[in-house]
């Protein structure tokens, strides 16, 4: 379990929950249910949740998929610096967030999924994860320069007794591992 | 397009045929709680919201019963080897297993989506006509509680007015098991988006055994009998039809009308869950006994790249070309089964995985067996199990593409295109196999040793797709991809645009394989 980065599933998990909170606040003021106001607060909440889980960080290792869209978001979550690097921080506000959505029962599952996503992002800060925004990388240059001319001359090549020996007999460094069952001749280009 | 469809007709038919019977139930439970009698009172608190709630139930019924057995891969395998003698085309969405999987959880998130939402205003109605003091049919149904003199029979569950909807929600088993089994499902699926799945498979993995809680929460939801029709009885001497007019009399001795009398539905989820869930169970225990067999392992290769190849032999095992394995590893994890594709032949004597660390297990086993120890770590192995690739096999030319550790199913292929060849299998249409791997390392094939020309950079497909089409002006030709979405768009457009319109000239079919 030593690679998880718990923040990425952190991420999933808020962001499905600003979803939720969004959808329970939307049915909750819609239908005028009692105290529905405070539906109308999990509407901003989840919508603050979402903008702020939607720009996906960058992994550790590897290339990072981005979400469609999601670099101008990226670049206002950027702004805040530590606020929004810091996973300790976001484990709070989501917390807090979460809280007030938990009066109403057609947003207590978006508080249930959020305070479990707020959890997830202590473990993440507590293991020393932190959200860095995916590097854009610069624009691919076209295909024809990519590929380098091959060698114009071609390989040297042993004597031709060398050459009839079958290949199990080859020892040569970093020689082919594989053993073929069926002899194989050598074609002689 | 025609040609998907003649491969896939199959898998569209299993396809309309289950969206078909999603809309038929839904249909049906719909009107039976719209249109019938027994529920005439209950929808004069509720309203329509019924109807969806218990329609939309039995549709997650329905889901949950069938989620579980695109998963049972023992017994797909053991119904594919039975169907041997079917067409091909018919056994081609066992290999869909996994995508049919998939799209029921979608239709479960849905379905559930929509009944959460009806029953919160169901909850909200019910609340609201306890409240209410307008002499109204609905706040005098709500009125009749357990101490009713003709019985004890209640319809709303919200029986004093400080009730409120959340309180009964976490005090009745319908409520608590409902958010219960909704936050597992949730879990499960954050975990199971693709991102993390490709790059954190073990979180998946461990998470996604909430099932259990799912299936649990499903079997226990219905006890509570919450939702509550009029009896027979009540019905047969005080029909809603003619006494809910005069509500106000029932208390009355000269009414023709007694107050209705109600009973709760019996739960019926557990009868749709057990046969799968027995199933699976006996899928599980079988995966268990299949994995206490030996295995011997003849031959351990590192290659560069940190490549490690595990040659070994289990009394038993038979395999098809483009197979996959799970393999589990104690000494690394006593729970984690990870799969592989095959990439030895079935003519060879052997079967062989060839494993690329890309996380924690993968780079576990890769150290284990670098540091020689003695003896080796023991490998568990279930399967074989998937698609068998015999597509490839039937076109006169073949491109196989593969990148990175995609190349893995094909080399399968290729060396069983060598033997077949060297055998002079009779059966092999294959006159030619162009193989395109796209690893920047060895000159040489570190997977099959075969001979290949060696080509620098990245290929230009343009190039390539002119040169078969040229080469090869009459044939068919079948282009196979296992790698990245990009690529596989890529290819997908060079097939339509080098394919000929003259369909006796050379036309490209691509077919990309969920390997």
């Amino acid at each position: 379990m030593g690679q998880i980065e718990w923040a990425m599933w952190a991420n999933e998990q808020a962001l499905a929950s600003g979803l939720i909170l969004v959808a329970g606040g939307i049915v909750a003021t819609v239908g005028r249910f009692a105290q529905w106001y405070f539906g109308a607060y999990s509407i901003a909440a989840g919508a603050l949740v979402c903008l702020l889980e939607y720009p996906r960080g960058r992994r550790r290792k590897g290339s990072t998929m981005e979400r469609c869209g999601q670099k101008y978001v990226a670049a206002a979550v950027k702004l805040f610096g530590p606020l929004t690097r810091n996973y300790y921080v976001r484990a709070v506000l989501h917390l807090l967030l979460s809280v007030p959505a938990g009066f109403l029962l057609a947003t207590i599952l978006g508080t249930v999924c959020l305070a479990i996503a707020s959890v997830i992002y202590l473990l993440a800060a507590i293991r020393g994860e932190q959200w860095l925004p995916i590097e854009s990388k610069p624009k691919e240059r076209p295909q024809a320069e990519d590929i380098k001319p091959p060698p114009s001359n071609p390989p040297p090549r042993p004597p031709a007794e060398a050459r009839k020996k079958p290949n199990e007999d080859e020892v040569a460094a970093g020689g082919n591992p594989q053993v073929n069952p069926i002899p194989v001749t050598d074609e002689v280009v | 397009m025609g040609n998907w469809l003649v491969n896939h007709w199959f898998s569209v038919l299993i396809l309309v045929v289950w969206i078909g019977l999603n809309v038929f139930l839904f249909v049906q439970t719909f009107l039976k709680y719209e249109k019938s009698d027994e529920y005439y009172y209950t929808r004069e608190i509720l309203g329509t919201a019924l109807a969806v709630a218990r329609a939309s139930a039995r549709c997650l019924n329905f889901n949950s019963m069938l989620i579980l057995v695109p998963v049972c891969r023992n017994l797909l395998s053991f119904l594919r080897g039975t169907c041997s003698f079917c067409n091909r085309t018919l056994r081609k969405p066992l290999d869909q297993n996994l995508t049919f999987h998939k799209l029921v959880a979608y239709a479960i998130c849905i379905f559930t989506a929509i009944h959460i939402i009806a029953h919160l205003f169901n909850f909200e109605r019910y609340h609201t006509s306890q409240q209410a003091k307008d002499g109204s049919l609905a706040s005098v149904l709500s009125g009749l509680s357990h101490h009713e003199k003709y019985g004890g029979s209640w319809l709303n569950p919200f029986q004093s007015p400080n009730m409120t909807v959340l309180y009964v929600t976490f005090t009745s088993i319908a409520g608590l098991t409902g958010v219960i089994g909704t936050v597992a499902l949730i879990l499960m699926v954050t975990s199971a988006m693709e991102f993390i799945r490709r790059h954190y498979f073990e979180l998946f993995w461990f998470t996604h055994h909430l099932f259990i809680v799912y299936f649990l929460c499903l079997a226990l939801h219905g006890f509570g009998r919450i939702v509550r029709g009029q009896t027979k009885d009540s019905m047969k001497e005080s029909h809603p039809h003619k006494c809910a007019q005069s509500f106000e009399k029932w208390d009355h001795h000269d009414s023709h009308c007694r107050p209705p009398q109600f009973e709760g539905n019996p739960p019926e989820s557990w009868k749709w869950i057990v046969a799968p869930v027995i199933l699976y169970i006996f899928e599980r225990i079988l995966r268990l006994l299949r994995s206490q067999q030996r295995v011997m392992i003849t031959k351990v290769v590192m290659h560069p790249s940190k490549v490690l190849e595990l040659q070994m032999t289990k009394q038993g095992f038979s395999m098809e070309v483009g197979q996959y394995i799970f393999v589990k590893c104690p000494s690394i994890s006593l729970l984690e089964w990870h799969p592989f594709t095959l990439t030895s032949a079935p003519e060879e004597d052997f079967f062989s995985i060839h494993v690329r660390a890309a996380g924690d297990w993968t780079e576990n086993l890769i150290r284990a067996f670098e540091q020689h120890h003695s003896p080796v770590p023991r490998i568990q192995v279930d399967g074989p199990f998937g698609t068998v690739s015999e597509d490839v096999f039937q076109y006169e030319v073949a491109v196989l593409v593969g990148a990175g550790i995609g190349v893995t199913p094909f080399a399968s292929i290729l060396k069983s295109i060598w033997y077949k060849f060297q055998r002079a299998d009779h059966n092999l249409k294959i006159q030619k196999a162009g193989h395109a791997a796209l690893n920047f390392d060895k000159a040489t094939d570190i997977l099959t040793g075969l001979k290949q020309k060696t080509y620098f950079g990245r290929p230009k497909w343009e190039n390539e797709f002119s040169t078969i089409a040229t080469a090869h002006p009459k044939s068919v030709v079948g282009v196979f991809l296992c790698g990245p979405q990009t690529l596989a768009k890529n290819l997908r457009k060079c097939c339509h645009r080098y394919s000929s319109l003259d369909p006796r000239k050379v036309q490209f079919y691509f077919n990309k394989e969920n390997f």
